[in-house]
């Protein structure tokens, strides 16, 4: 085979993992470089340094590994099967690579994923050698997110935590059966143990407050875990992706859970459907897993504001859950309690705080709110205020013709 | 009128001591000219030089006065000085001000504020550095930077923190900030031409660029929103956009053209290897055969949200085995039995009756975790009959190979399962009775019971109960 050149593997190694959704840098521990000398630091807030044509956030120097993998995954660009040119990165070159675009403030660090070769630990182990080159050896103090390979020893995961910022297992699809069907090498349940394997370390490596005087342990990857999901590349519902995400969050913990729409992919494979789902799917799946997670929404309620156990591409979930929830509304903002606020659309956690504060020193009235929320089109029929009741506006059998927007307007871009 | 000319354009504590001197004098903002270096001079005003005043009280702010004021002052807007005194002179009379959003002055040095702190957060975004070639081969950066406001005084301690092993310069046209690896120092402005016009990494990054972009999700705008255009000029990335966009089209159109091809031969051949590694569907002869095939377990609908099967512990031929319900949220996790709470207290009753749980197999009814997740916790749920049935497959394969003397229920489930769904634990606690293939059962409580009793005083008597209900049995093993 002829030698790669380090651009041409760069350029193969970063398209092959457009694929993966999950790009954030935020929710990690506080660290600078002031302290050891060398480069990097993590805020708390992860930062955007480009947008890719297709909107999406550039934070991280997203690689893969390699791209080779024994696996073949149907819905995978990189399975055995397929056709797509292949490379490998030494370890050397990815710490490289990521060195020299953090200082030049490219990016916030690396997120390594890999396709699956030899064994998963031998893969794994690779991963974490980069990982560690760039802790120890060059005290780089920036973002890391390593994707576990399932079926890689406790142990490695352990350090692989030890060094990472976040860690993430992709569940890929949300039910069982989906997955043994496009996914035949991948077993579900190691799948969840290794999620739970990382979920049971962390809680280890918590500092205990009881102990005093006792050194802290150190944290392990302290931005949490995540997960992807694809939408559409089987028949399952939102209901099913939003059960199987409300499952995730609770048993281990997740900080994320992305989805994503199943892309049209060179080379694909006859099993995947011939058509993508629309992106606006993706987009309502990420709002409704927003209101069950900061709203207090649960699945069930989420999903009978669409039909059949979809969501409404029309209308966002928590519209689309008011209107078919009228009995409940309208809402007196001067008077009812966070969570009553919480469910008014159009009306998020901020404008919902700014409301309860402002409220203590005066009655507010439409205006007030307006200057709030910004704009109140979608509030009005679900609230009263101080000069304002919506009548019979809540009723209209018309409502849901008025909030919808002009079909040209949903496209998303 | 008085006028007062500031020395810098954004420095909080200069206009702090104007602010407090003219306070002191009780000038109302009305009759105050702010200007900063910049503004030319006003023939129809006599300018103040601004004088410090003693460390005297002068007057009382809340706190998010001062953090706004230290934001907005970096705004660009002439106004800016003359609208944090306006607002100083208003909280002098009304403490809760800063409360109200609905406020007109509030509300703009809230948008101020908004506009400052995005413009920071550009700054740290799109700041690119390039090496600068030294003789000496001394890696150096400089970075050039239009940001909308006079944020570089803000960002610069962040790029301390995030490049302290590095020598780096940012250019901006108000002010340009240094550090030599250990102090900070600010000049003055300068100009694009100051910083190199290319670095070597740049085709390596818009390489990057250009290959993470996916070409069937196209969405400009919302790239725009959030890197709006006027920044593009000083993003390297920035030239590829057009091109990227046009091309979006054709390029997913050829992705879907290339529809699958013939797989390359490298994976024909591990397809072939492993036609004969298919396990084909055995009778299962031994306990940690049983183990193994659990894992495939798919008798009810419980394995699927559960993360693993939970399969019985101890010695293979353990005199006693006991069997519980179902595996909780932590042993769920850890693959064990009786781990969790209830585990706790099920040991420590062990070892207050003498018992030793290292020899006893140890197990549930129900080996899937069943739950509801509500938020961060997953609620456990009973198992219906159904799912217990399906499940004593697993349960009688541990008792054919253990086969224990004494089986012991916890709990009403347990029961149910051990000796059919028509029995209950209130008729059989504390009995020893007779299984249909002749094995001794002797039934108490669940651990967990004891753990739900709100009452400590019948806590305290219903765990005696079950010490004394384990002493039972220990002496029934003689």
């Amino acid at each position: 085979m002829t030698r790669l050149t380090l651009p041409r593997k760069l350029a193969i190694l970063s398209d092959a993992a457009k694929y993966d959704a999950s790009c954030a840098s935020s929710g990690s521990v506080k660290r600078s470089s002031l302290a050891t000398g060398g480069i990097g630091s993590t805020e708390g807030s992860g930062i955007c340094h480009s947008y890719a044509p297709d909107g999406r956030c550039i934070s991280l120097l997203k690689l893969l590994l390699t791209n080779f993998c024994v696996y073949d995954c149907s819905y995978c660009v990189n399975r055995s099967s397929s056709n797509v040119p292949r490379a490998r990165f030494s370890v050397e070159e990815v710490v490289g690579l990521t060195l020299d675009f953090y200082k030049r403030n490219y990016i916030e660090g690396l997120f390594l994923s890999s396709g699956i070769i030899q064994s998963p630990d031998y893969t794994m182990e690779e991963m974490v050698r980069v990982a560690r080159t760039l802790r120890e050896t060059h005290r780089f103090g920036g973002y890391i997110h390593l994707k576990v390979i399932p079926n890689a020893s406790p142990e490695l995961l352990a350090e692989a935590g030890r060094h990472a910022d976040r860690l993430s297992t992709n569940i890929e699809l949300p039910t069982d059966v989906s997955l043994e069907t496009l996914a035949p090498e991948k077993k579900p349940s190691a799948i969840r143990t290794a999620m739970a394997h990382i979920e049971a370390k962390r809680e280890e490596s918590r500092p205990d407050g009881k102990i005093e005087g006792k050194r802290k342990p150190t944290k392990l990857a302290p931005a949490g875990q995540s997960t992807q999901m694809i939408v559409g590349a089987d028949r399952a519902t939102d209901a099913t992706i939003l059960g199987r995400s409300a499952a995730l969050y609770s048993g281990y913990g997740l900080k994320r859970v992305y989805y994503s729409a199943f892309s049209p992919i060179p080379d694909a494979s006859s099993k995947l459907p011939l058509a993508p789902p629309p992106l606006m799917r993706e987009h309502r799946l990420y709002q409704a897993d927003w209101l069950i997670r900061f709203y207090g929404f649960n699945v069930d309620e989420i999903v009978s504001g669409g039909a059949d156990g979809l969501l409404d591409l029309k209308l966002d979930p928590k519209l689309a859950w008011a209107l078919a929830h009228r009995g409940q509304f309208p809402v007196d903002v001067n008077r009812a309690a966070r969570e009553l606020l919480l469910r008014v659309p159009g009306l998020g956690v901020r404008v919902v705080d700014r409301i309860l504060s402002s409220r203590r020193h005066h009655r507010l009235t439409l205006a007030d709110l307006a200057r709030m929320a910004g704009s109140i089109d979608k509030v009005r029929p679900f609230v009263e205020a101080d000069d304002w009741s919506p009548g019979g506006l809540t009723d209209d059998a018309k409502l849901r013709g008025k909030l919808t927007p002009a079909p040209k307007q949903l496209e998303l871009f | 009128m008085r006028a007062v000319r500031l020395a810098a354009l954004n420095d909080f504590d200069e206009w702090r001591a104007a602010a407090r001197r003219l306070l002191l004098d009780a000038v109302p903002p009305d009759e105050v000219v702010w200007l900063d270096p910049t503004t030319p001079h006003d023939l129809f005003v006599s300018e103040a030089a601004v004088e410090q005043v003693t460390e005297r009280r002068v007057g009382v702010v809340p706190q998010r006065f001062i953090d706004w004021a230290e934001a907005g002052i970096c705004h660009s807007d002439p106004e800016r000085f003359a609208l944090l005194y306006r607002l100083l002179w208003r909280l002098q009379k009304d403490r809760g001000l800063m409360e109200a959003r609905s406020d007109p002055d509030v509300g703009q040095l809230d948008r101020r504020v908004s506009a400052v702190r995005r413009d920071a957060h550009k700054l740290k975004a799109f700041v690119r550095f390039r090496s600068v070639a030294d003789a000496s081969g001394l890696e150096r950066f400089a970075a050039w930077f239009e940001p909308e406001h006079y944020v570089l005084e803000r960002v610069a301690p962040f790029f301390v923190r995030r490049f302290t092993g590095m020598m780096w310069a940012i250019v901006t046209p108000y002010r340009s900030a240094f550090w030599d690896g250990e102090n900070l120092e600010f000049g003055p402005g300068g100009h694009k031409a100051d910083v190199p016009a290319e670095d070597a990494m740049e085709d390596a990054w818009k390489s990057y660029f250009a290959s993470i972009f996916n070409p069937a999700r196209l969405k400009v705008a919302m790239m725009k929103s959030e890197m709006p255009v006027k920044y593009w000029r000083n993003l390297p990335e920035a030239e590829l956009i057009p091109s990227l966009i046009r091309g979006a089209k054709a390029a997913e159109a050829e992705m879907i053209e290339r529809q699958a091809s013939i797989p390359p031969s490298r994976h024909m051949r591990r397809a072939e290897r492993q036609v004969d590694e298919v396990v084909p569907e055995v009778e299962i002869t031994s306990l940690s055969a049983a183990r193994d095939a659990i894992e495939g377990c798919r008798r009810c609908p419980l394995y699927e949200m559960a993360t693993q099967a939970v399969f019985g512990e101890g010695p293979a031929h353990a005199e006693v085995m006991f069997v519980g319900e179902q595996p909780g949220d932590q042993e769920d996790l850890a693959g064990k039995p009786f781990v969790g709470p209830a585990g706790k207290v099920f040991d420590a009753a062990m070892t207050e009756a003498g018992m030793d749980r290292d020899r006893a197999y140890v197990t549930n009814a129900v080996k899937h975790f069943k739950f509801v997740p509500r938020g961060k916790k997953r609620l456990h749920q009973r198992p219906n009959m159904g799912e217990v049935k399906a499940c004593r497959f697993w349960l009688d394969l541990e008792r054919e190979f253990v086969k224990p003397k004494l089986i012991v229920a916890l709990g009403a489930t347990a029961v149910a399962s051990l000796a059919g769904s028509g029995t209950t634990l209130s008729s059989v606690r504390g009995k020893l009775t007779e299984l249909t293939d002749g094995t001794r059962m002797f039934a108490t409580v669940h651990p967990s019971y004891l753990l739900r009793m709100p009452d400590r005083a019948e806590a305290a008597r219903e765990r005696e109960r079950f010490v004394a209900d384990l002493r039972e049995i220990g002496r029934l093993l003689g």
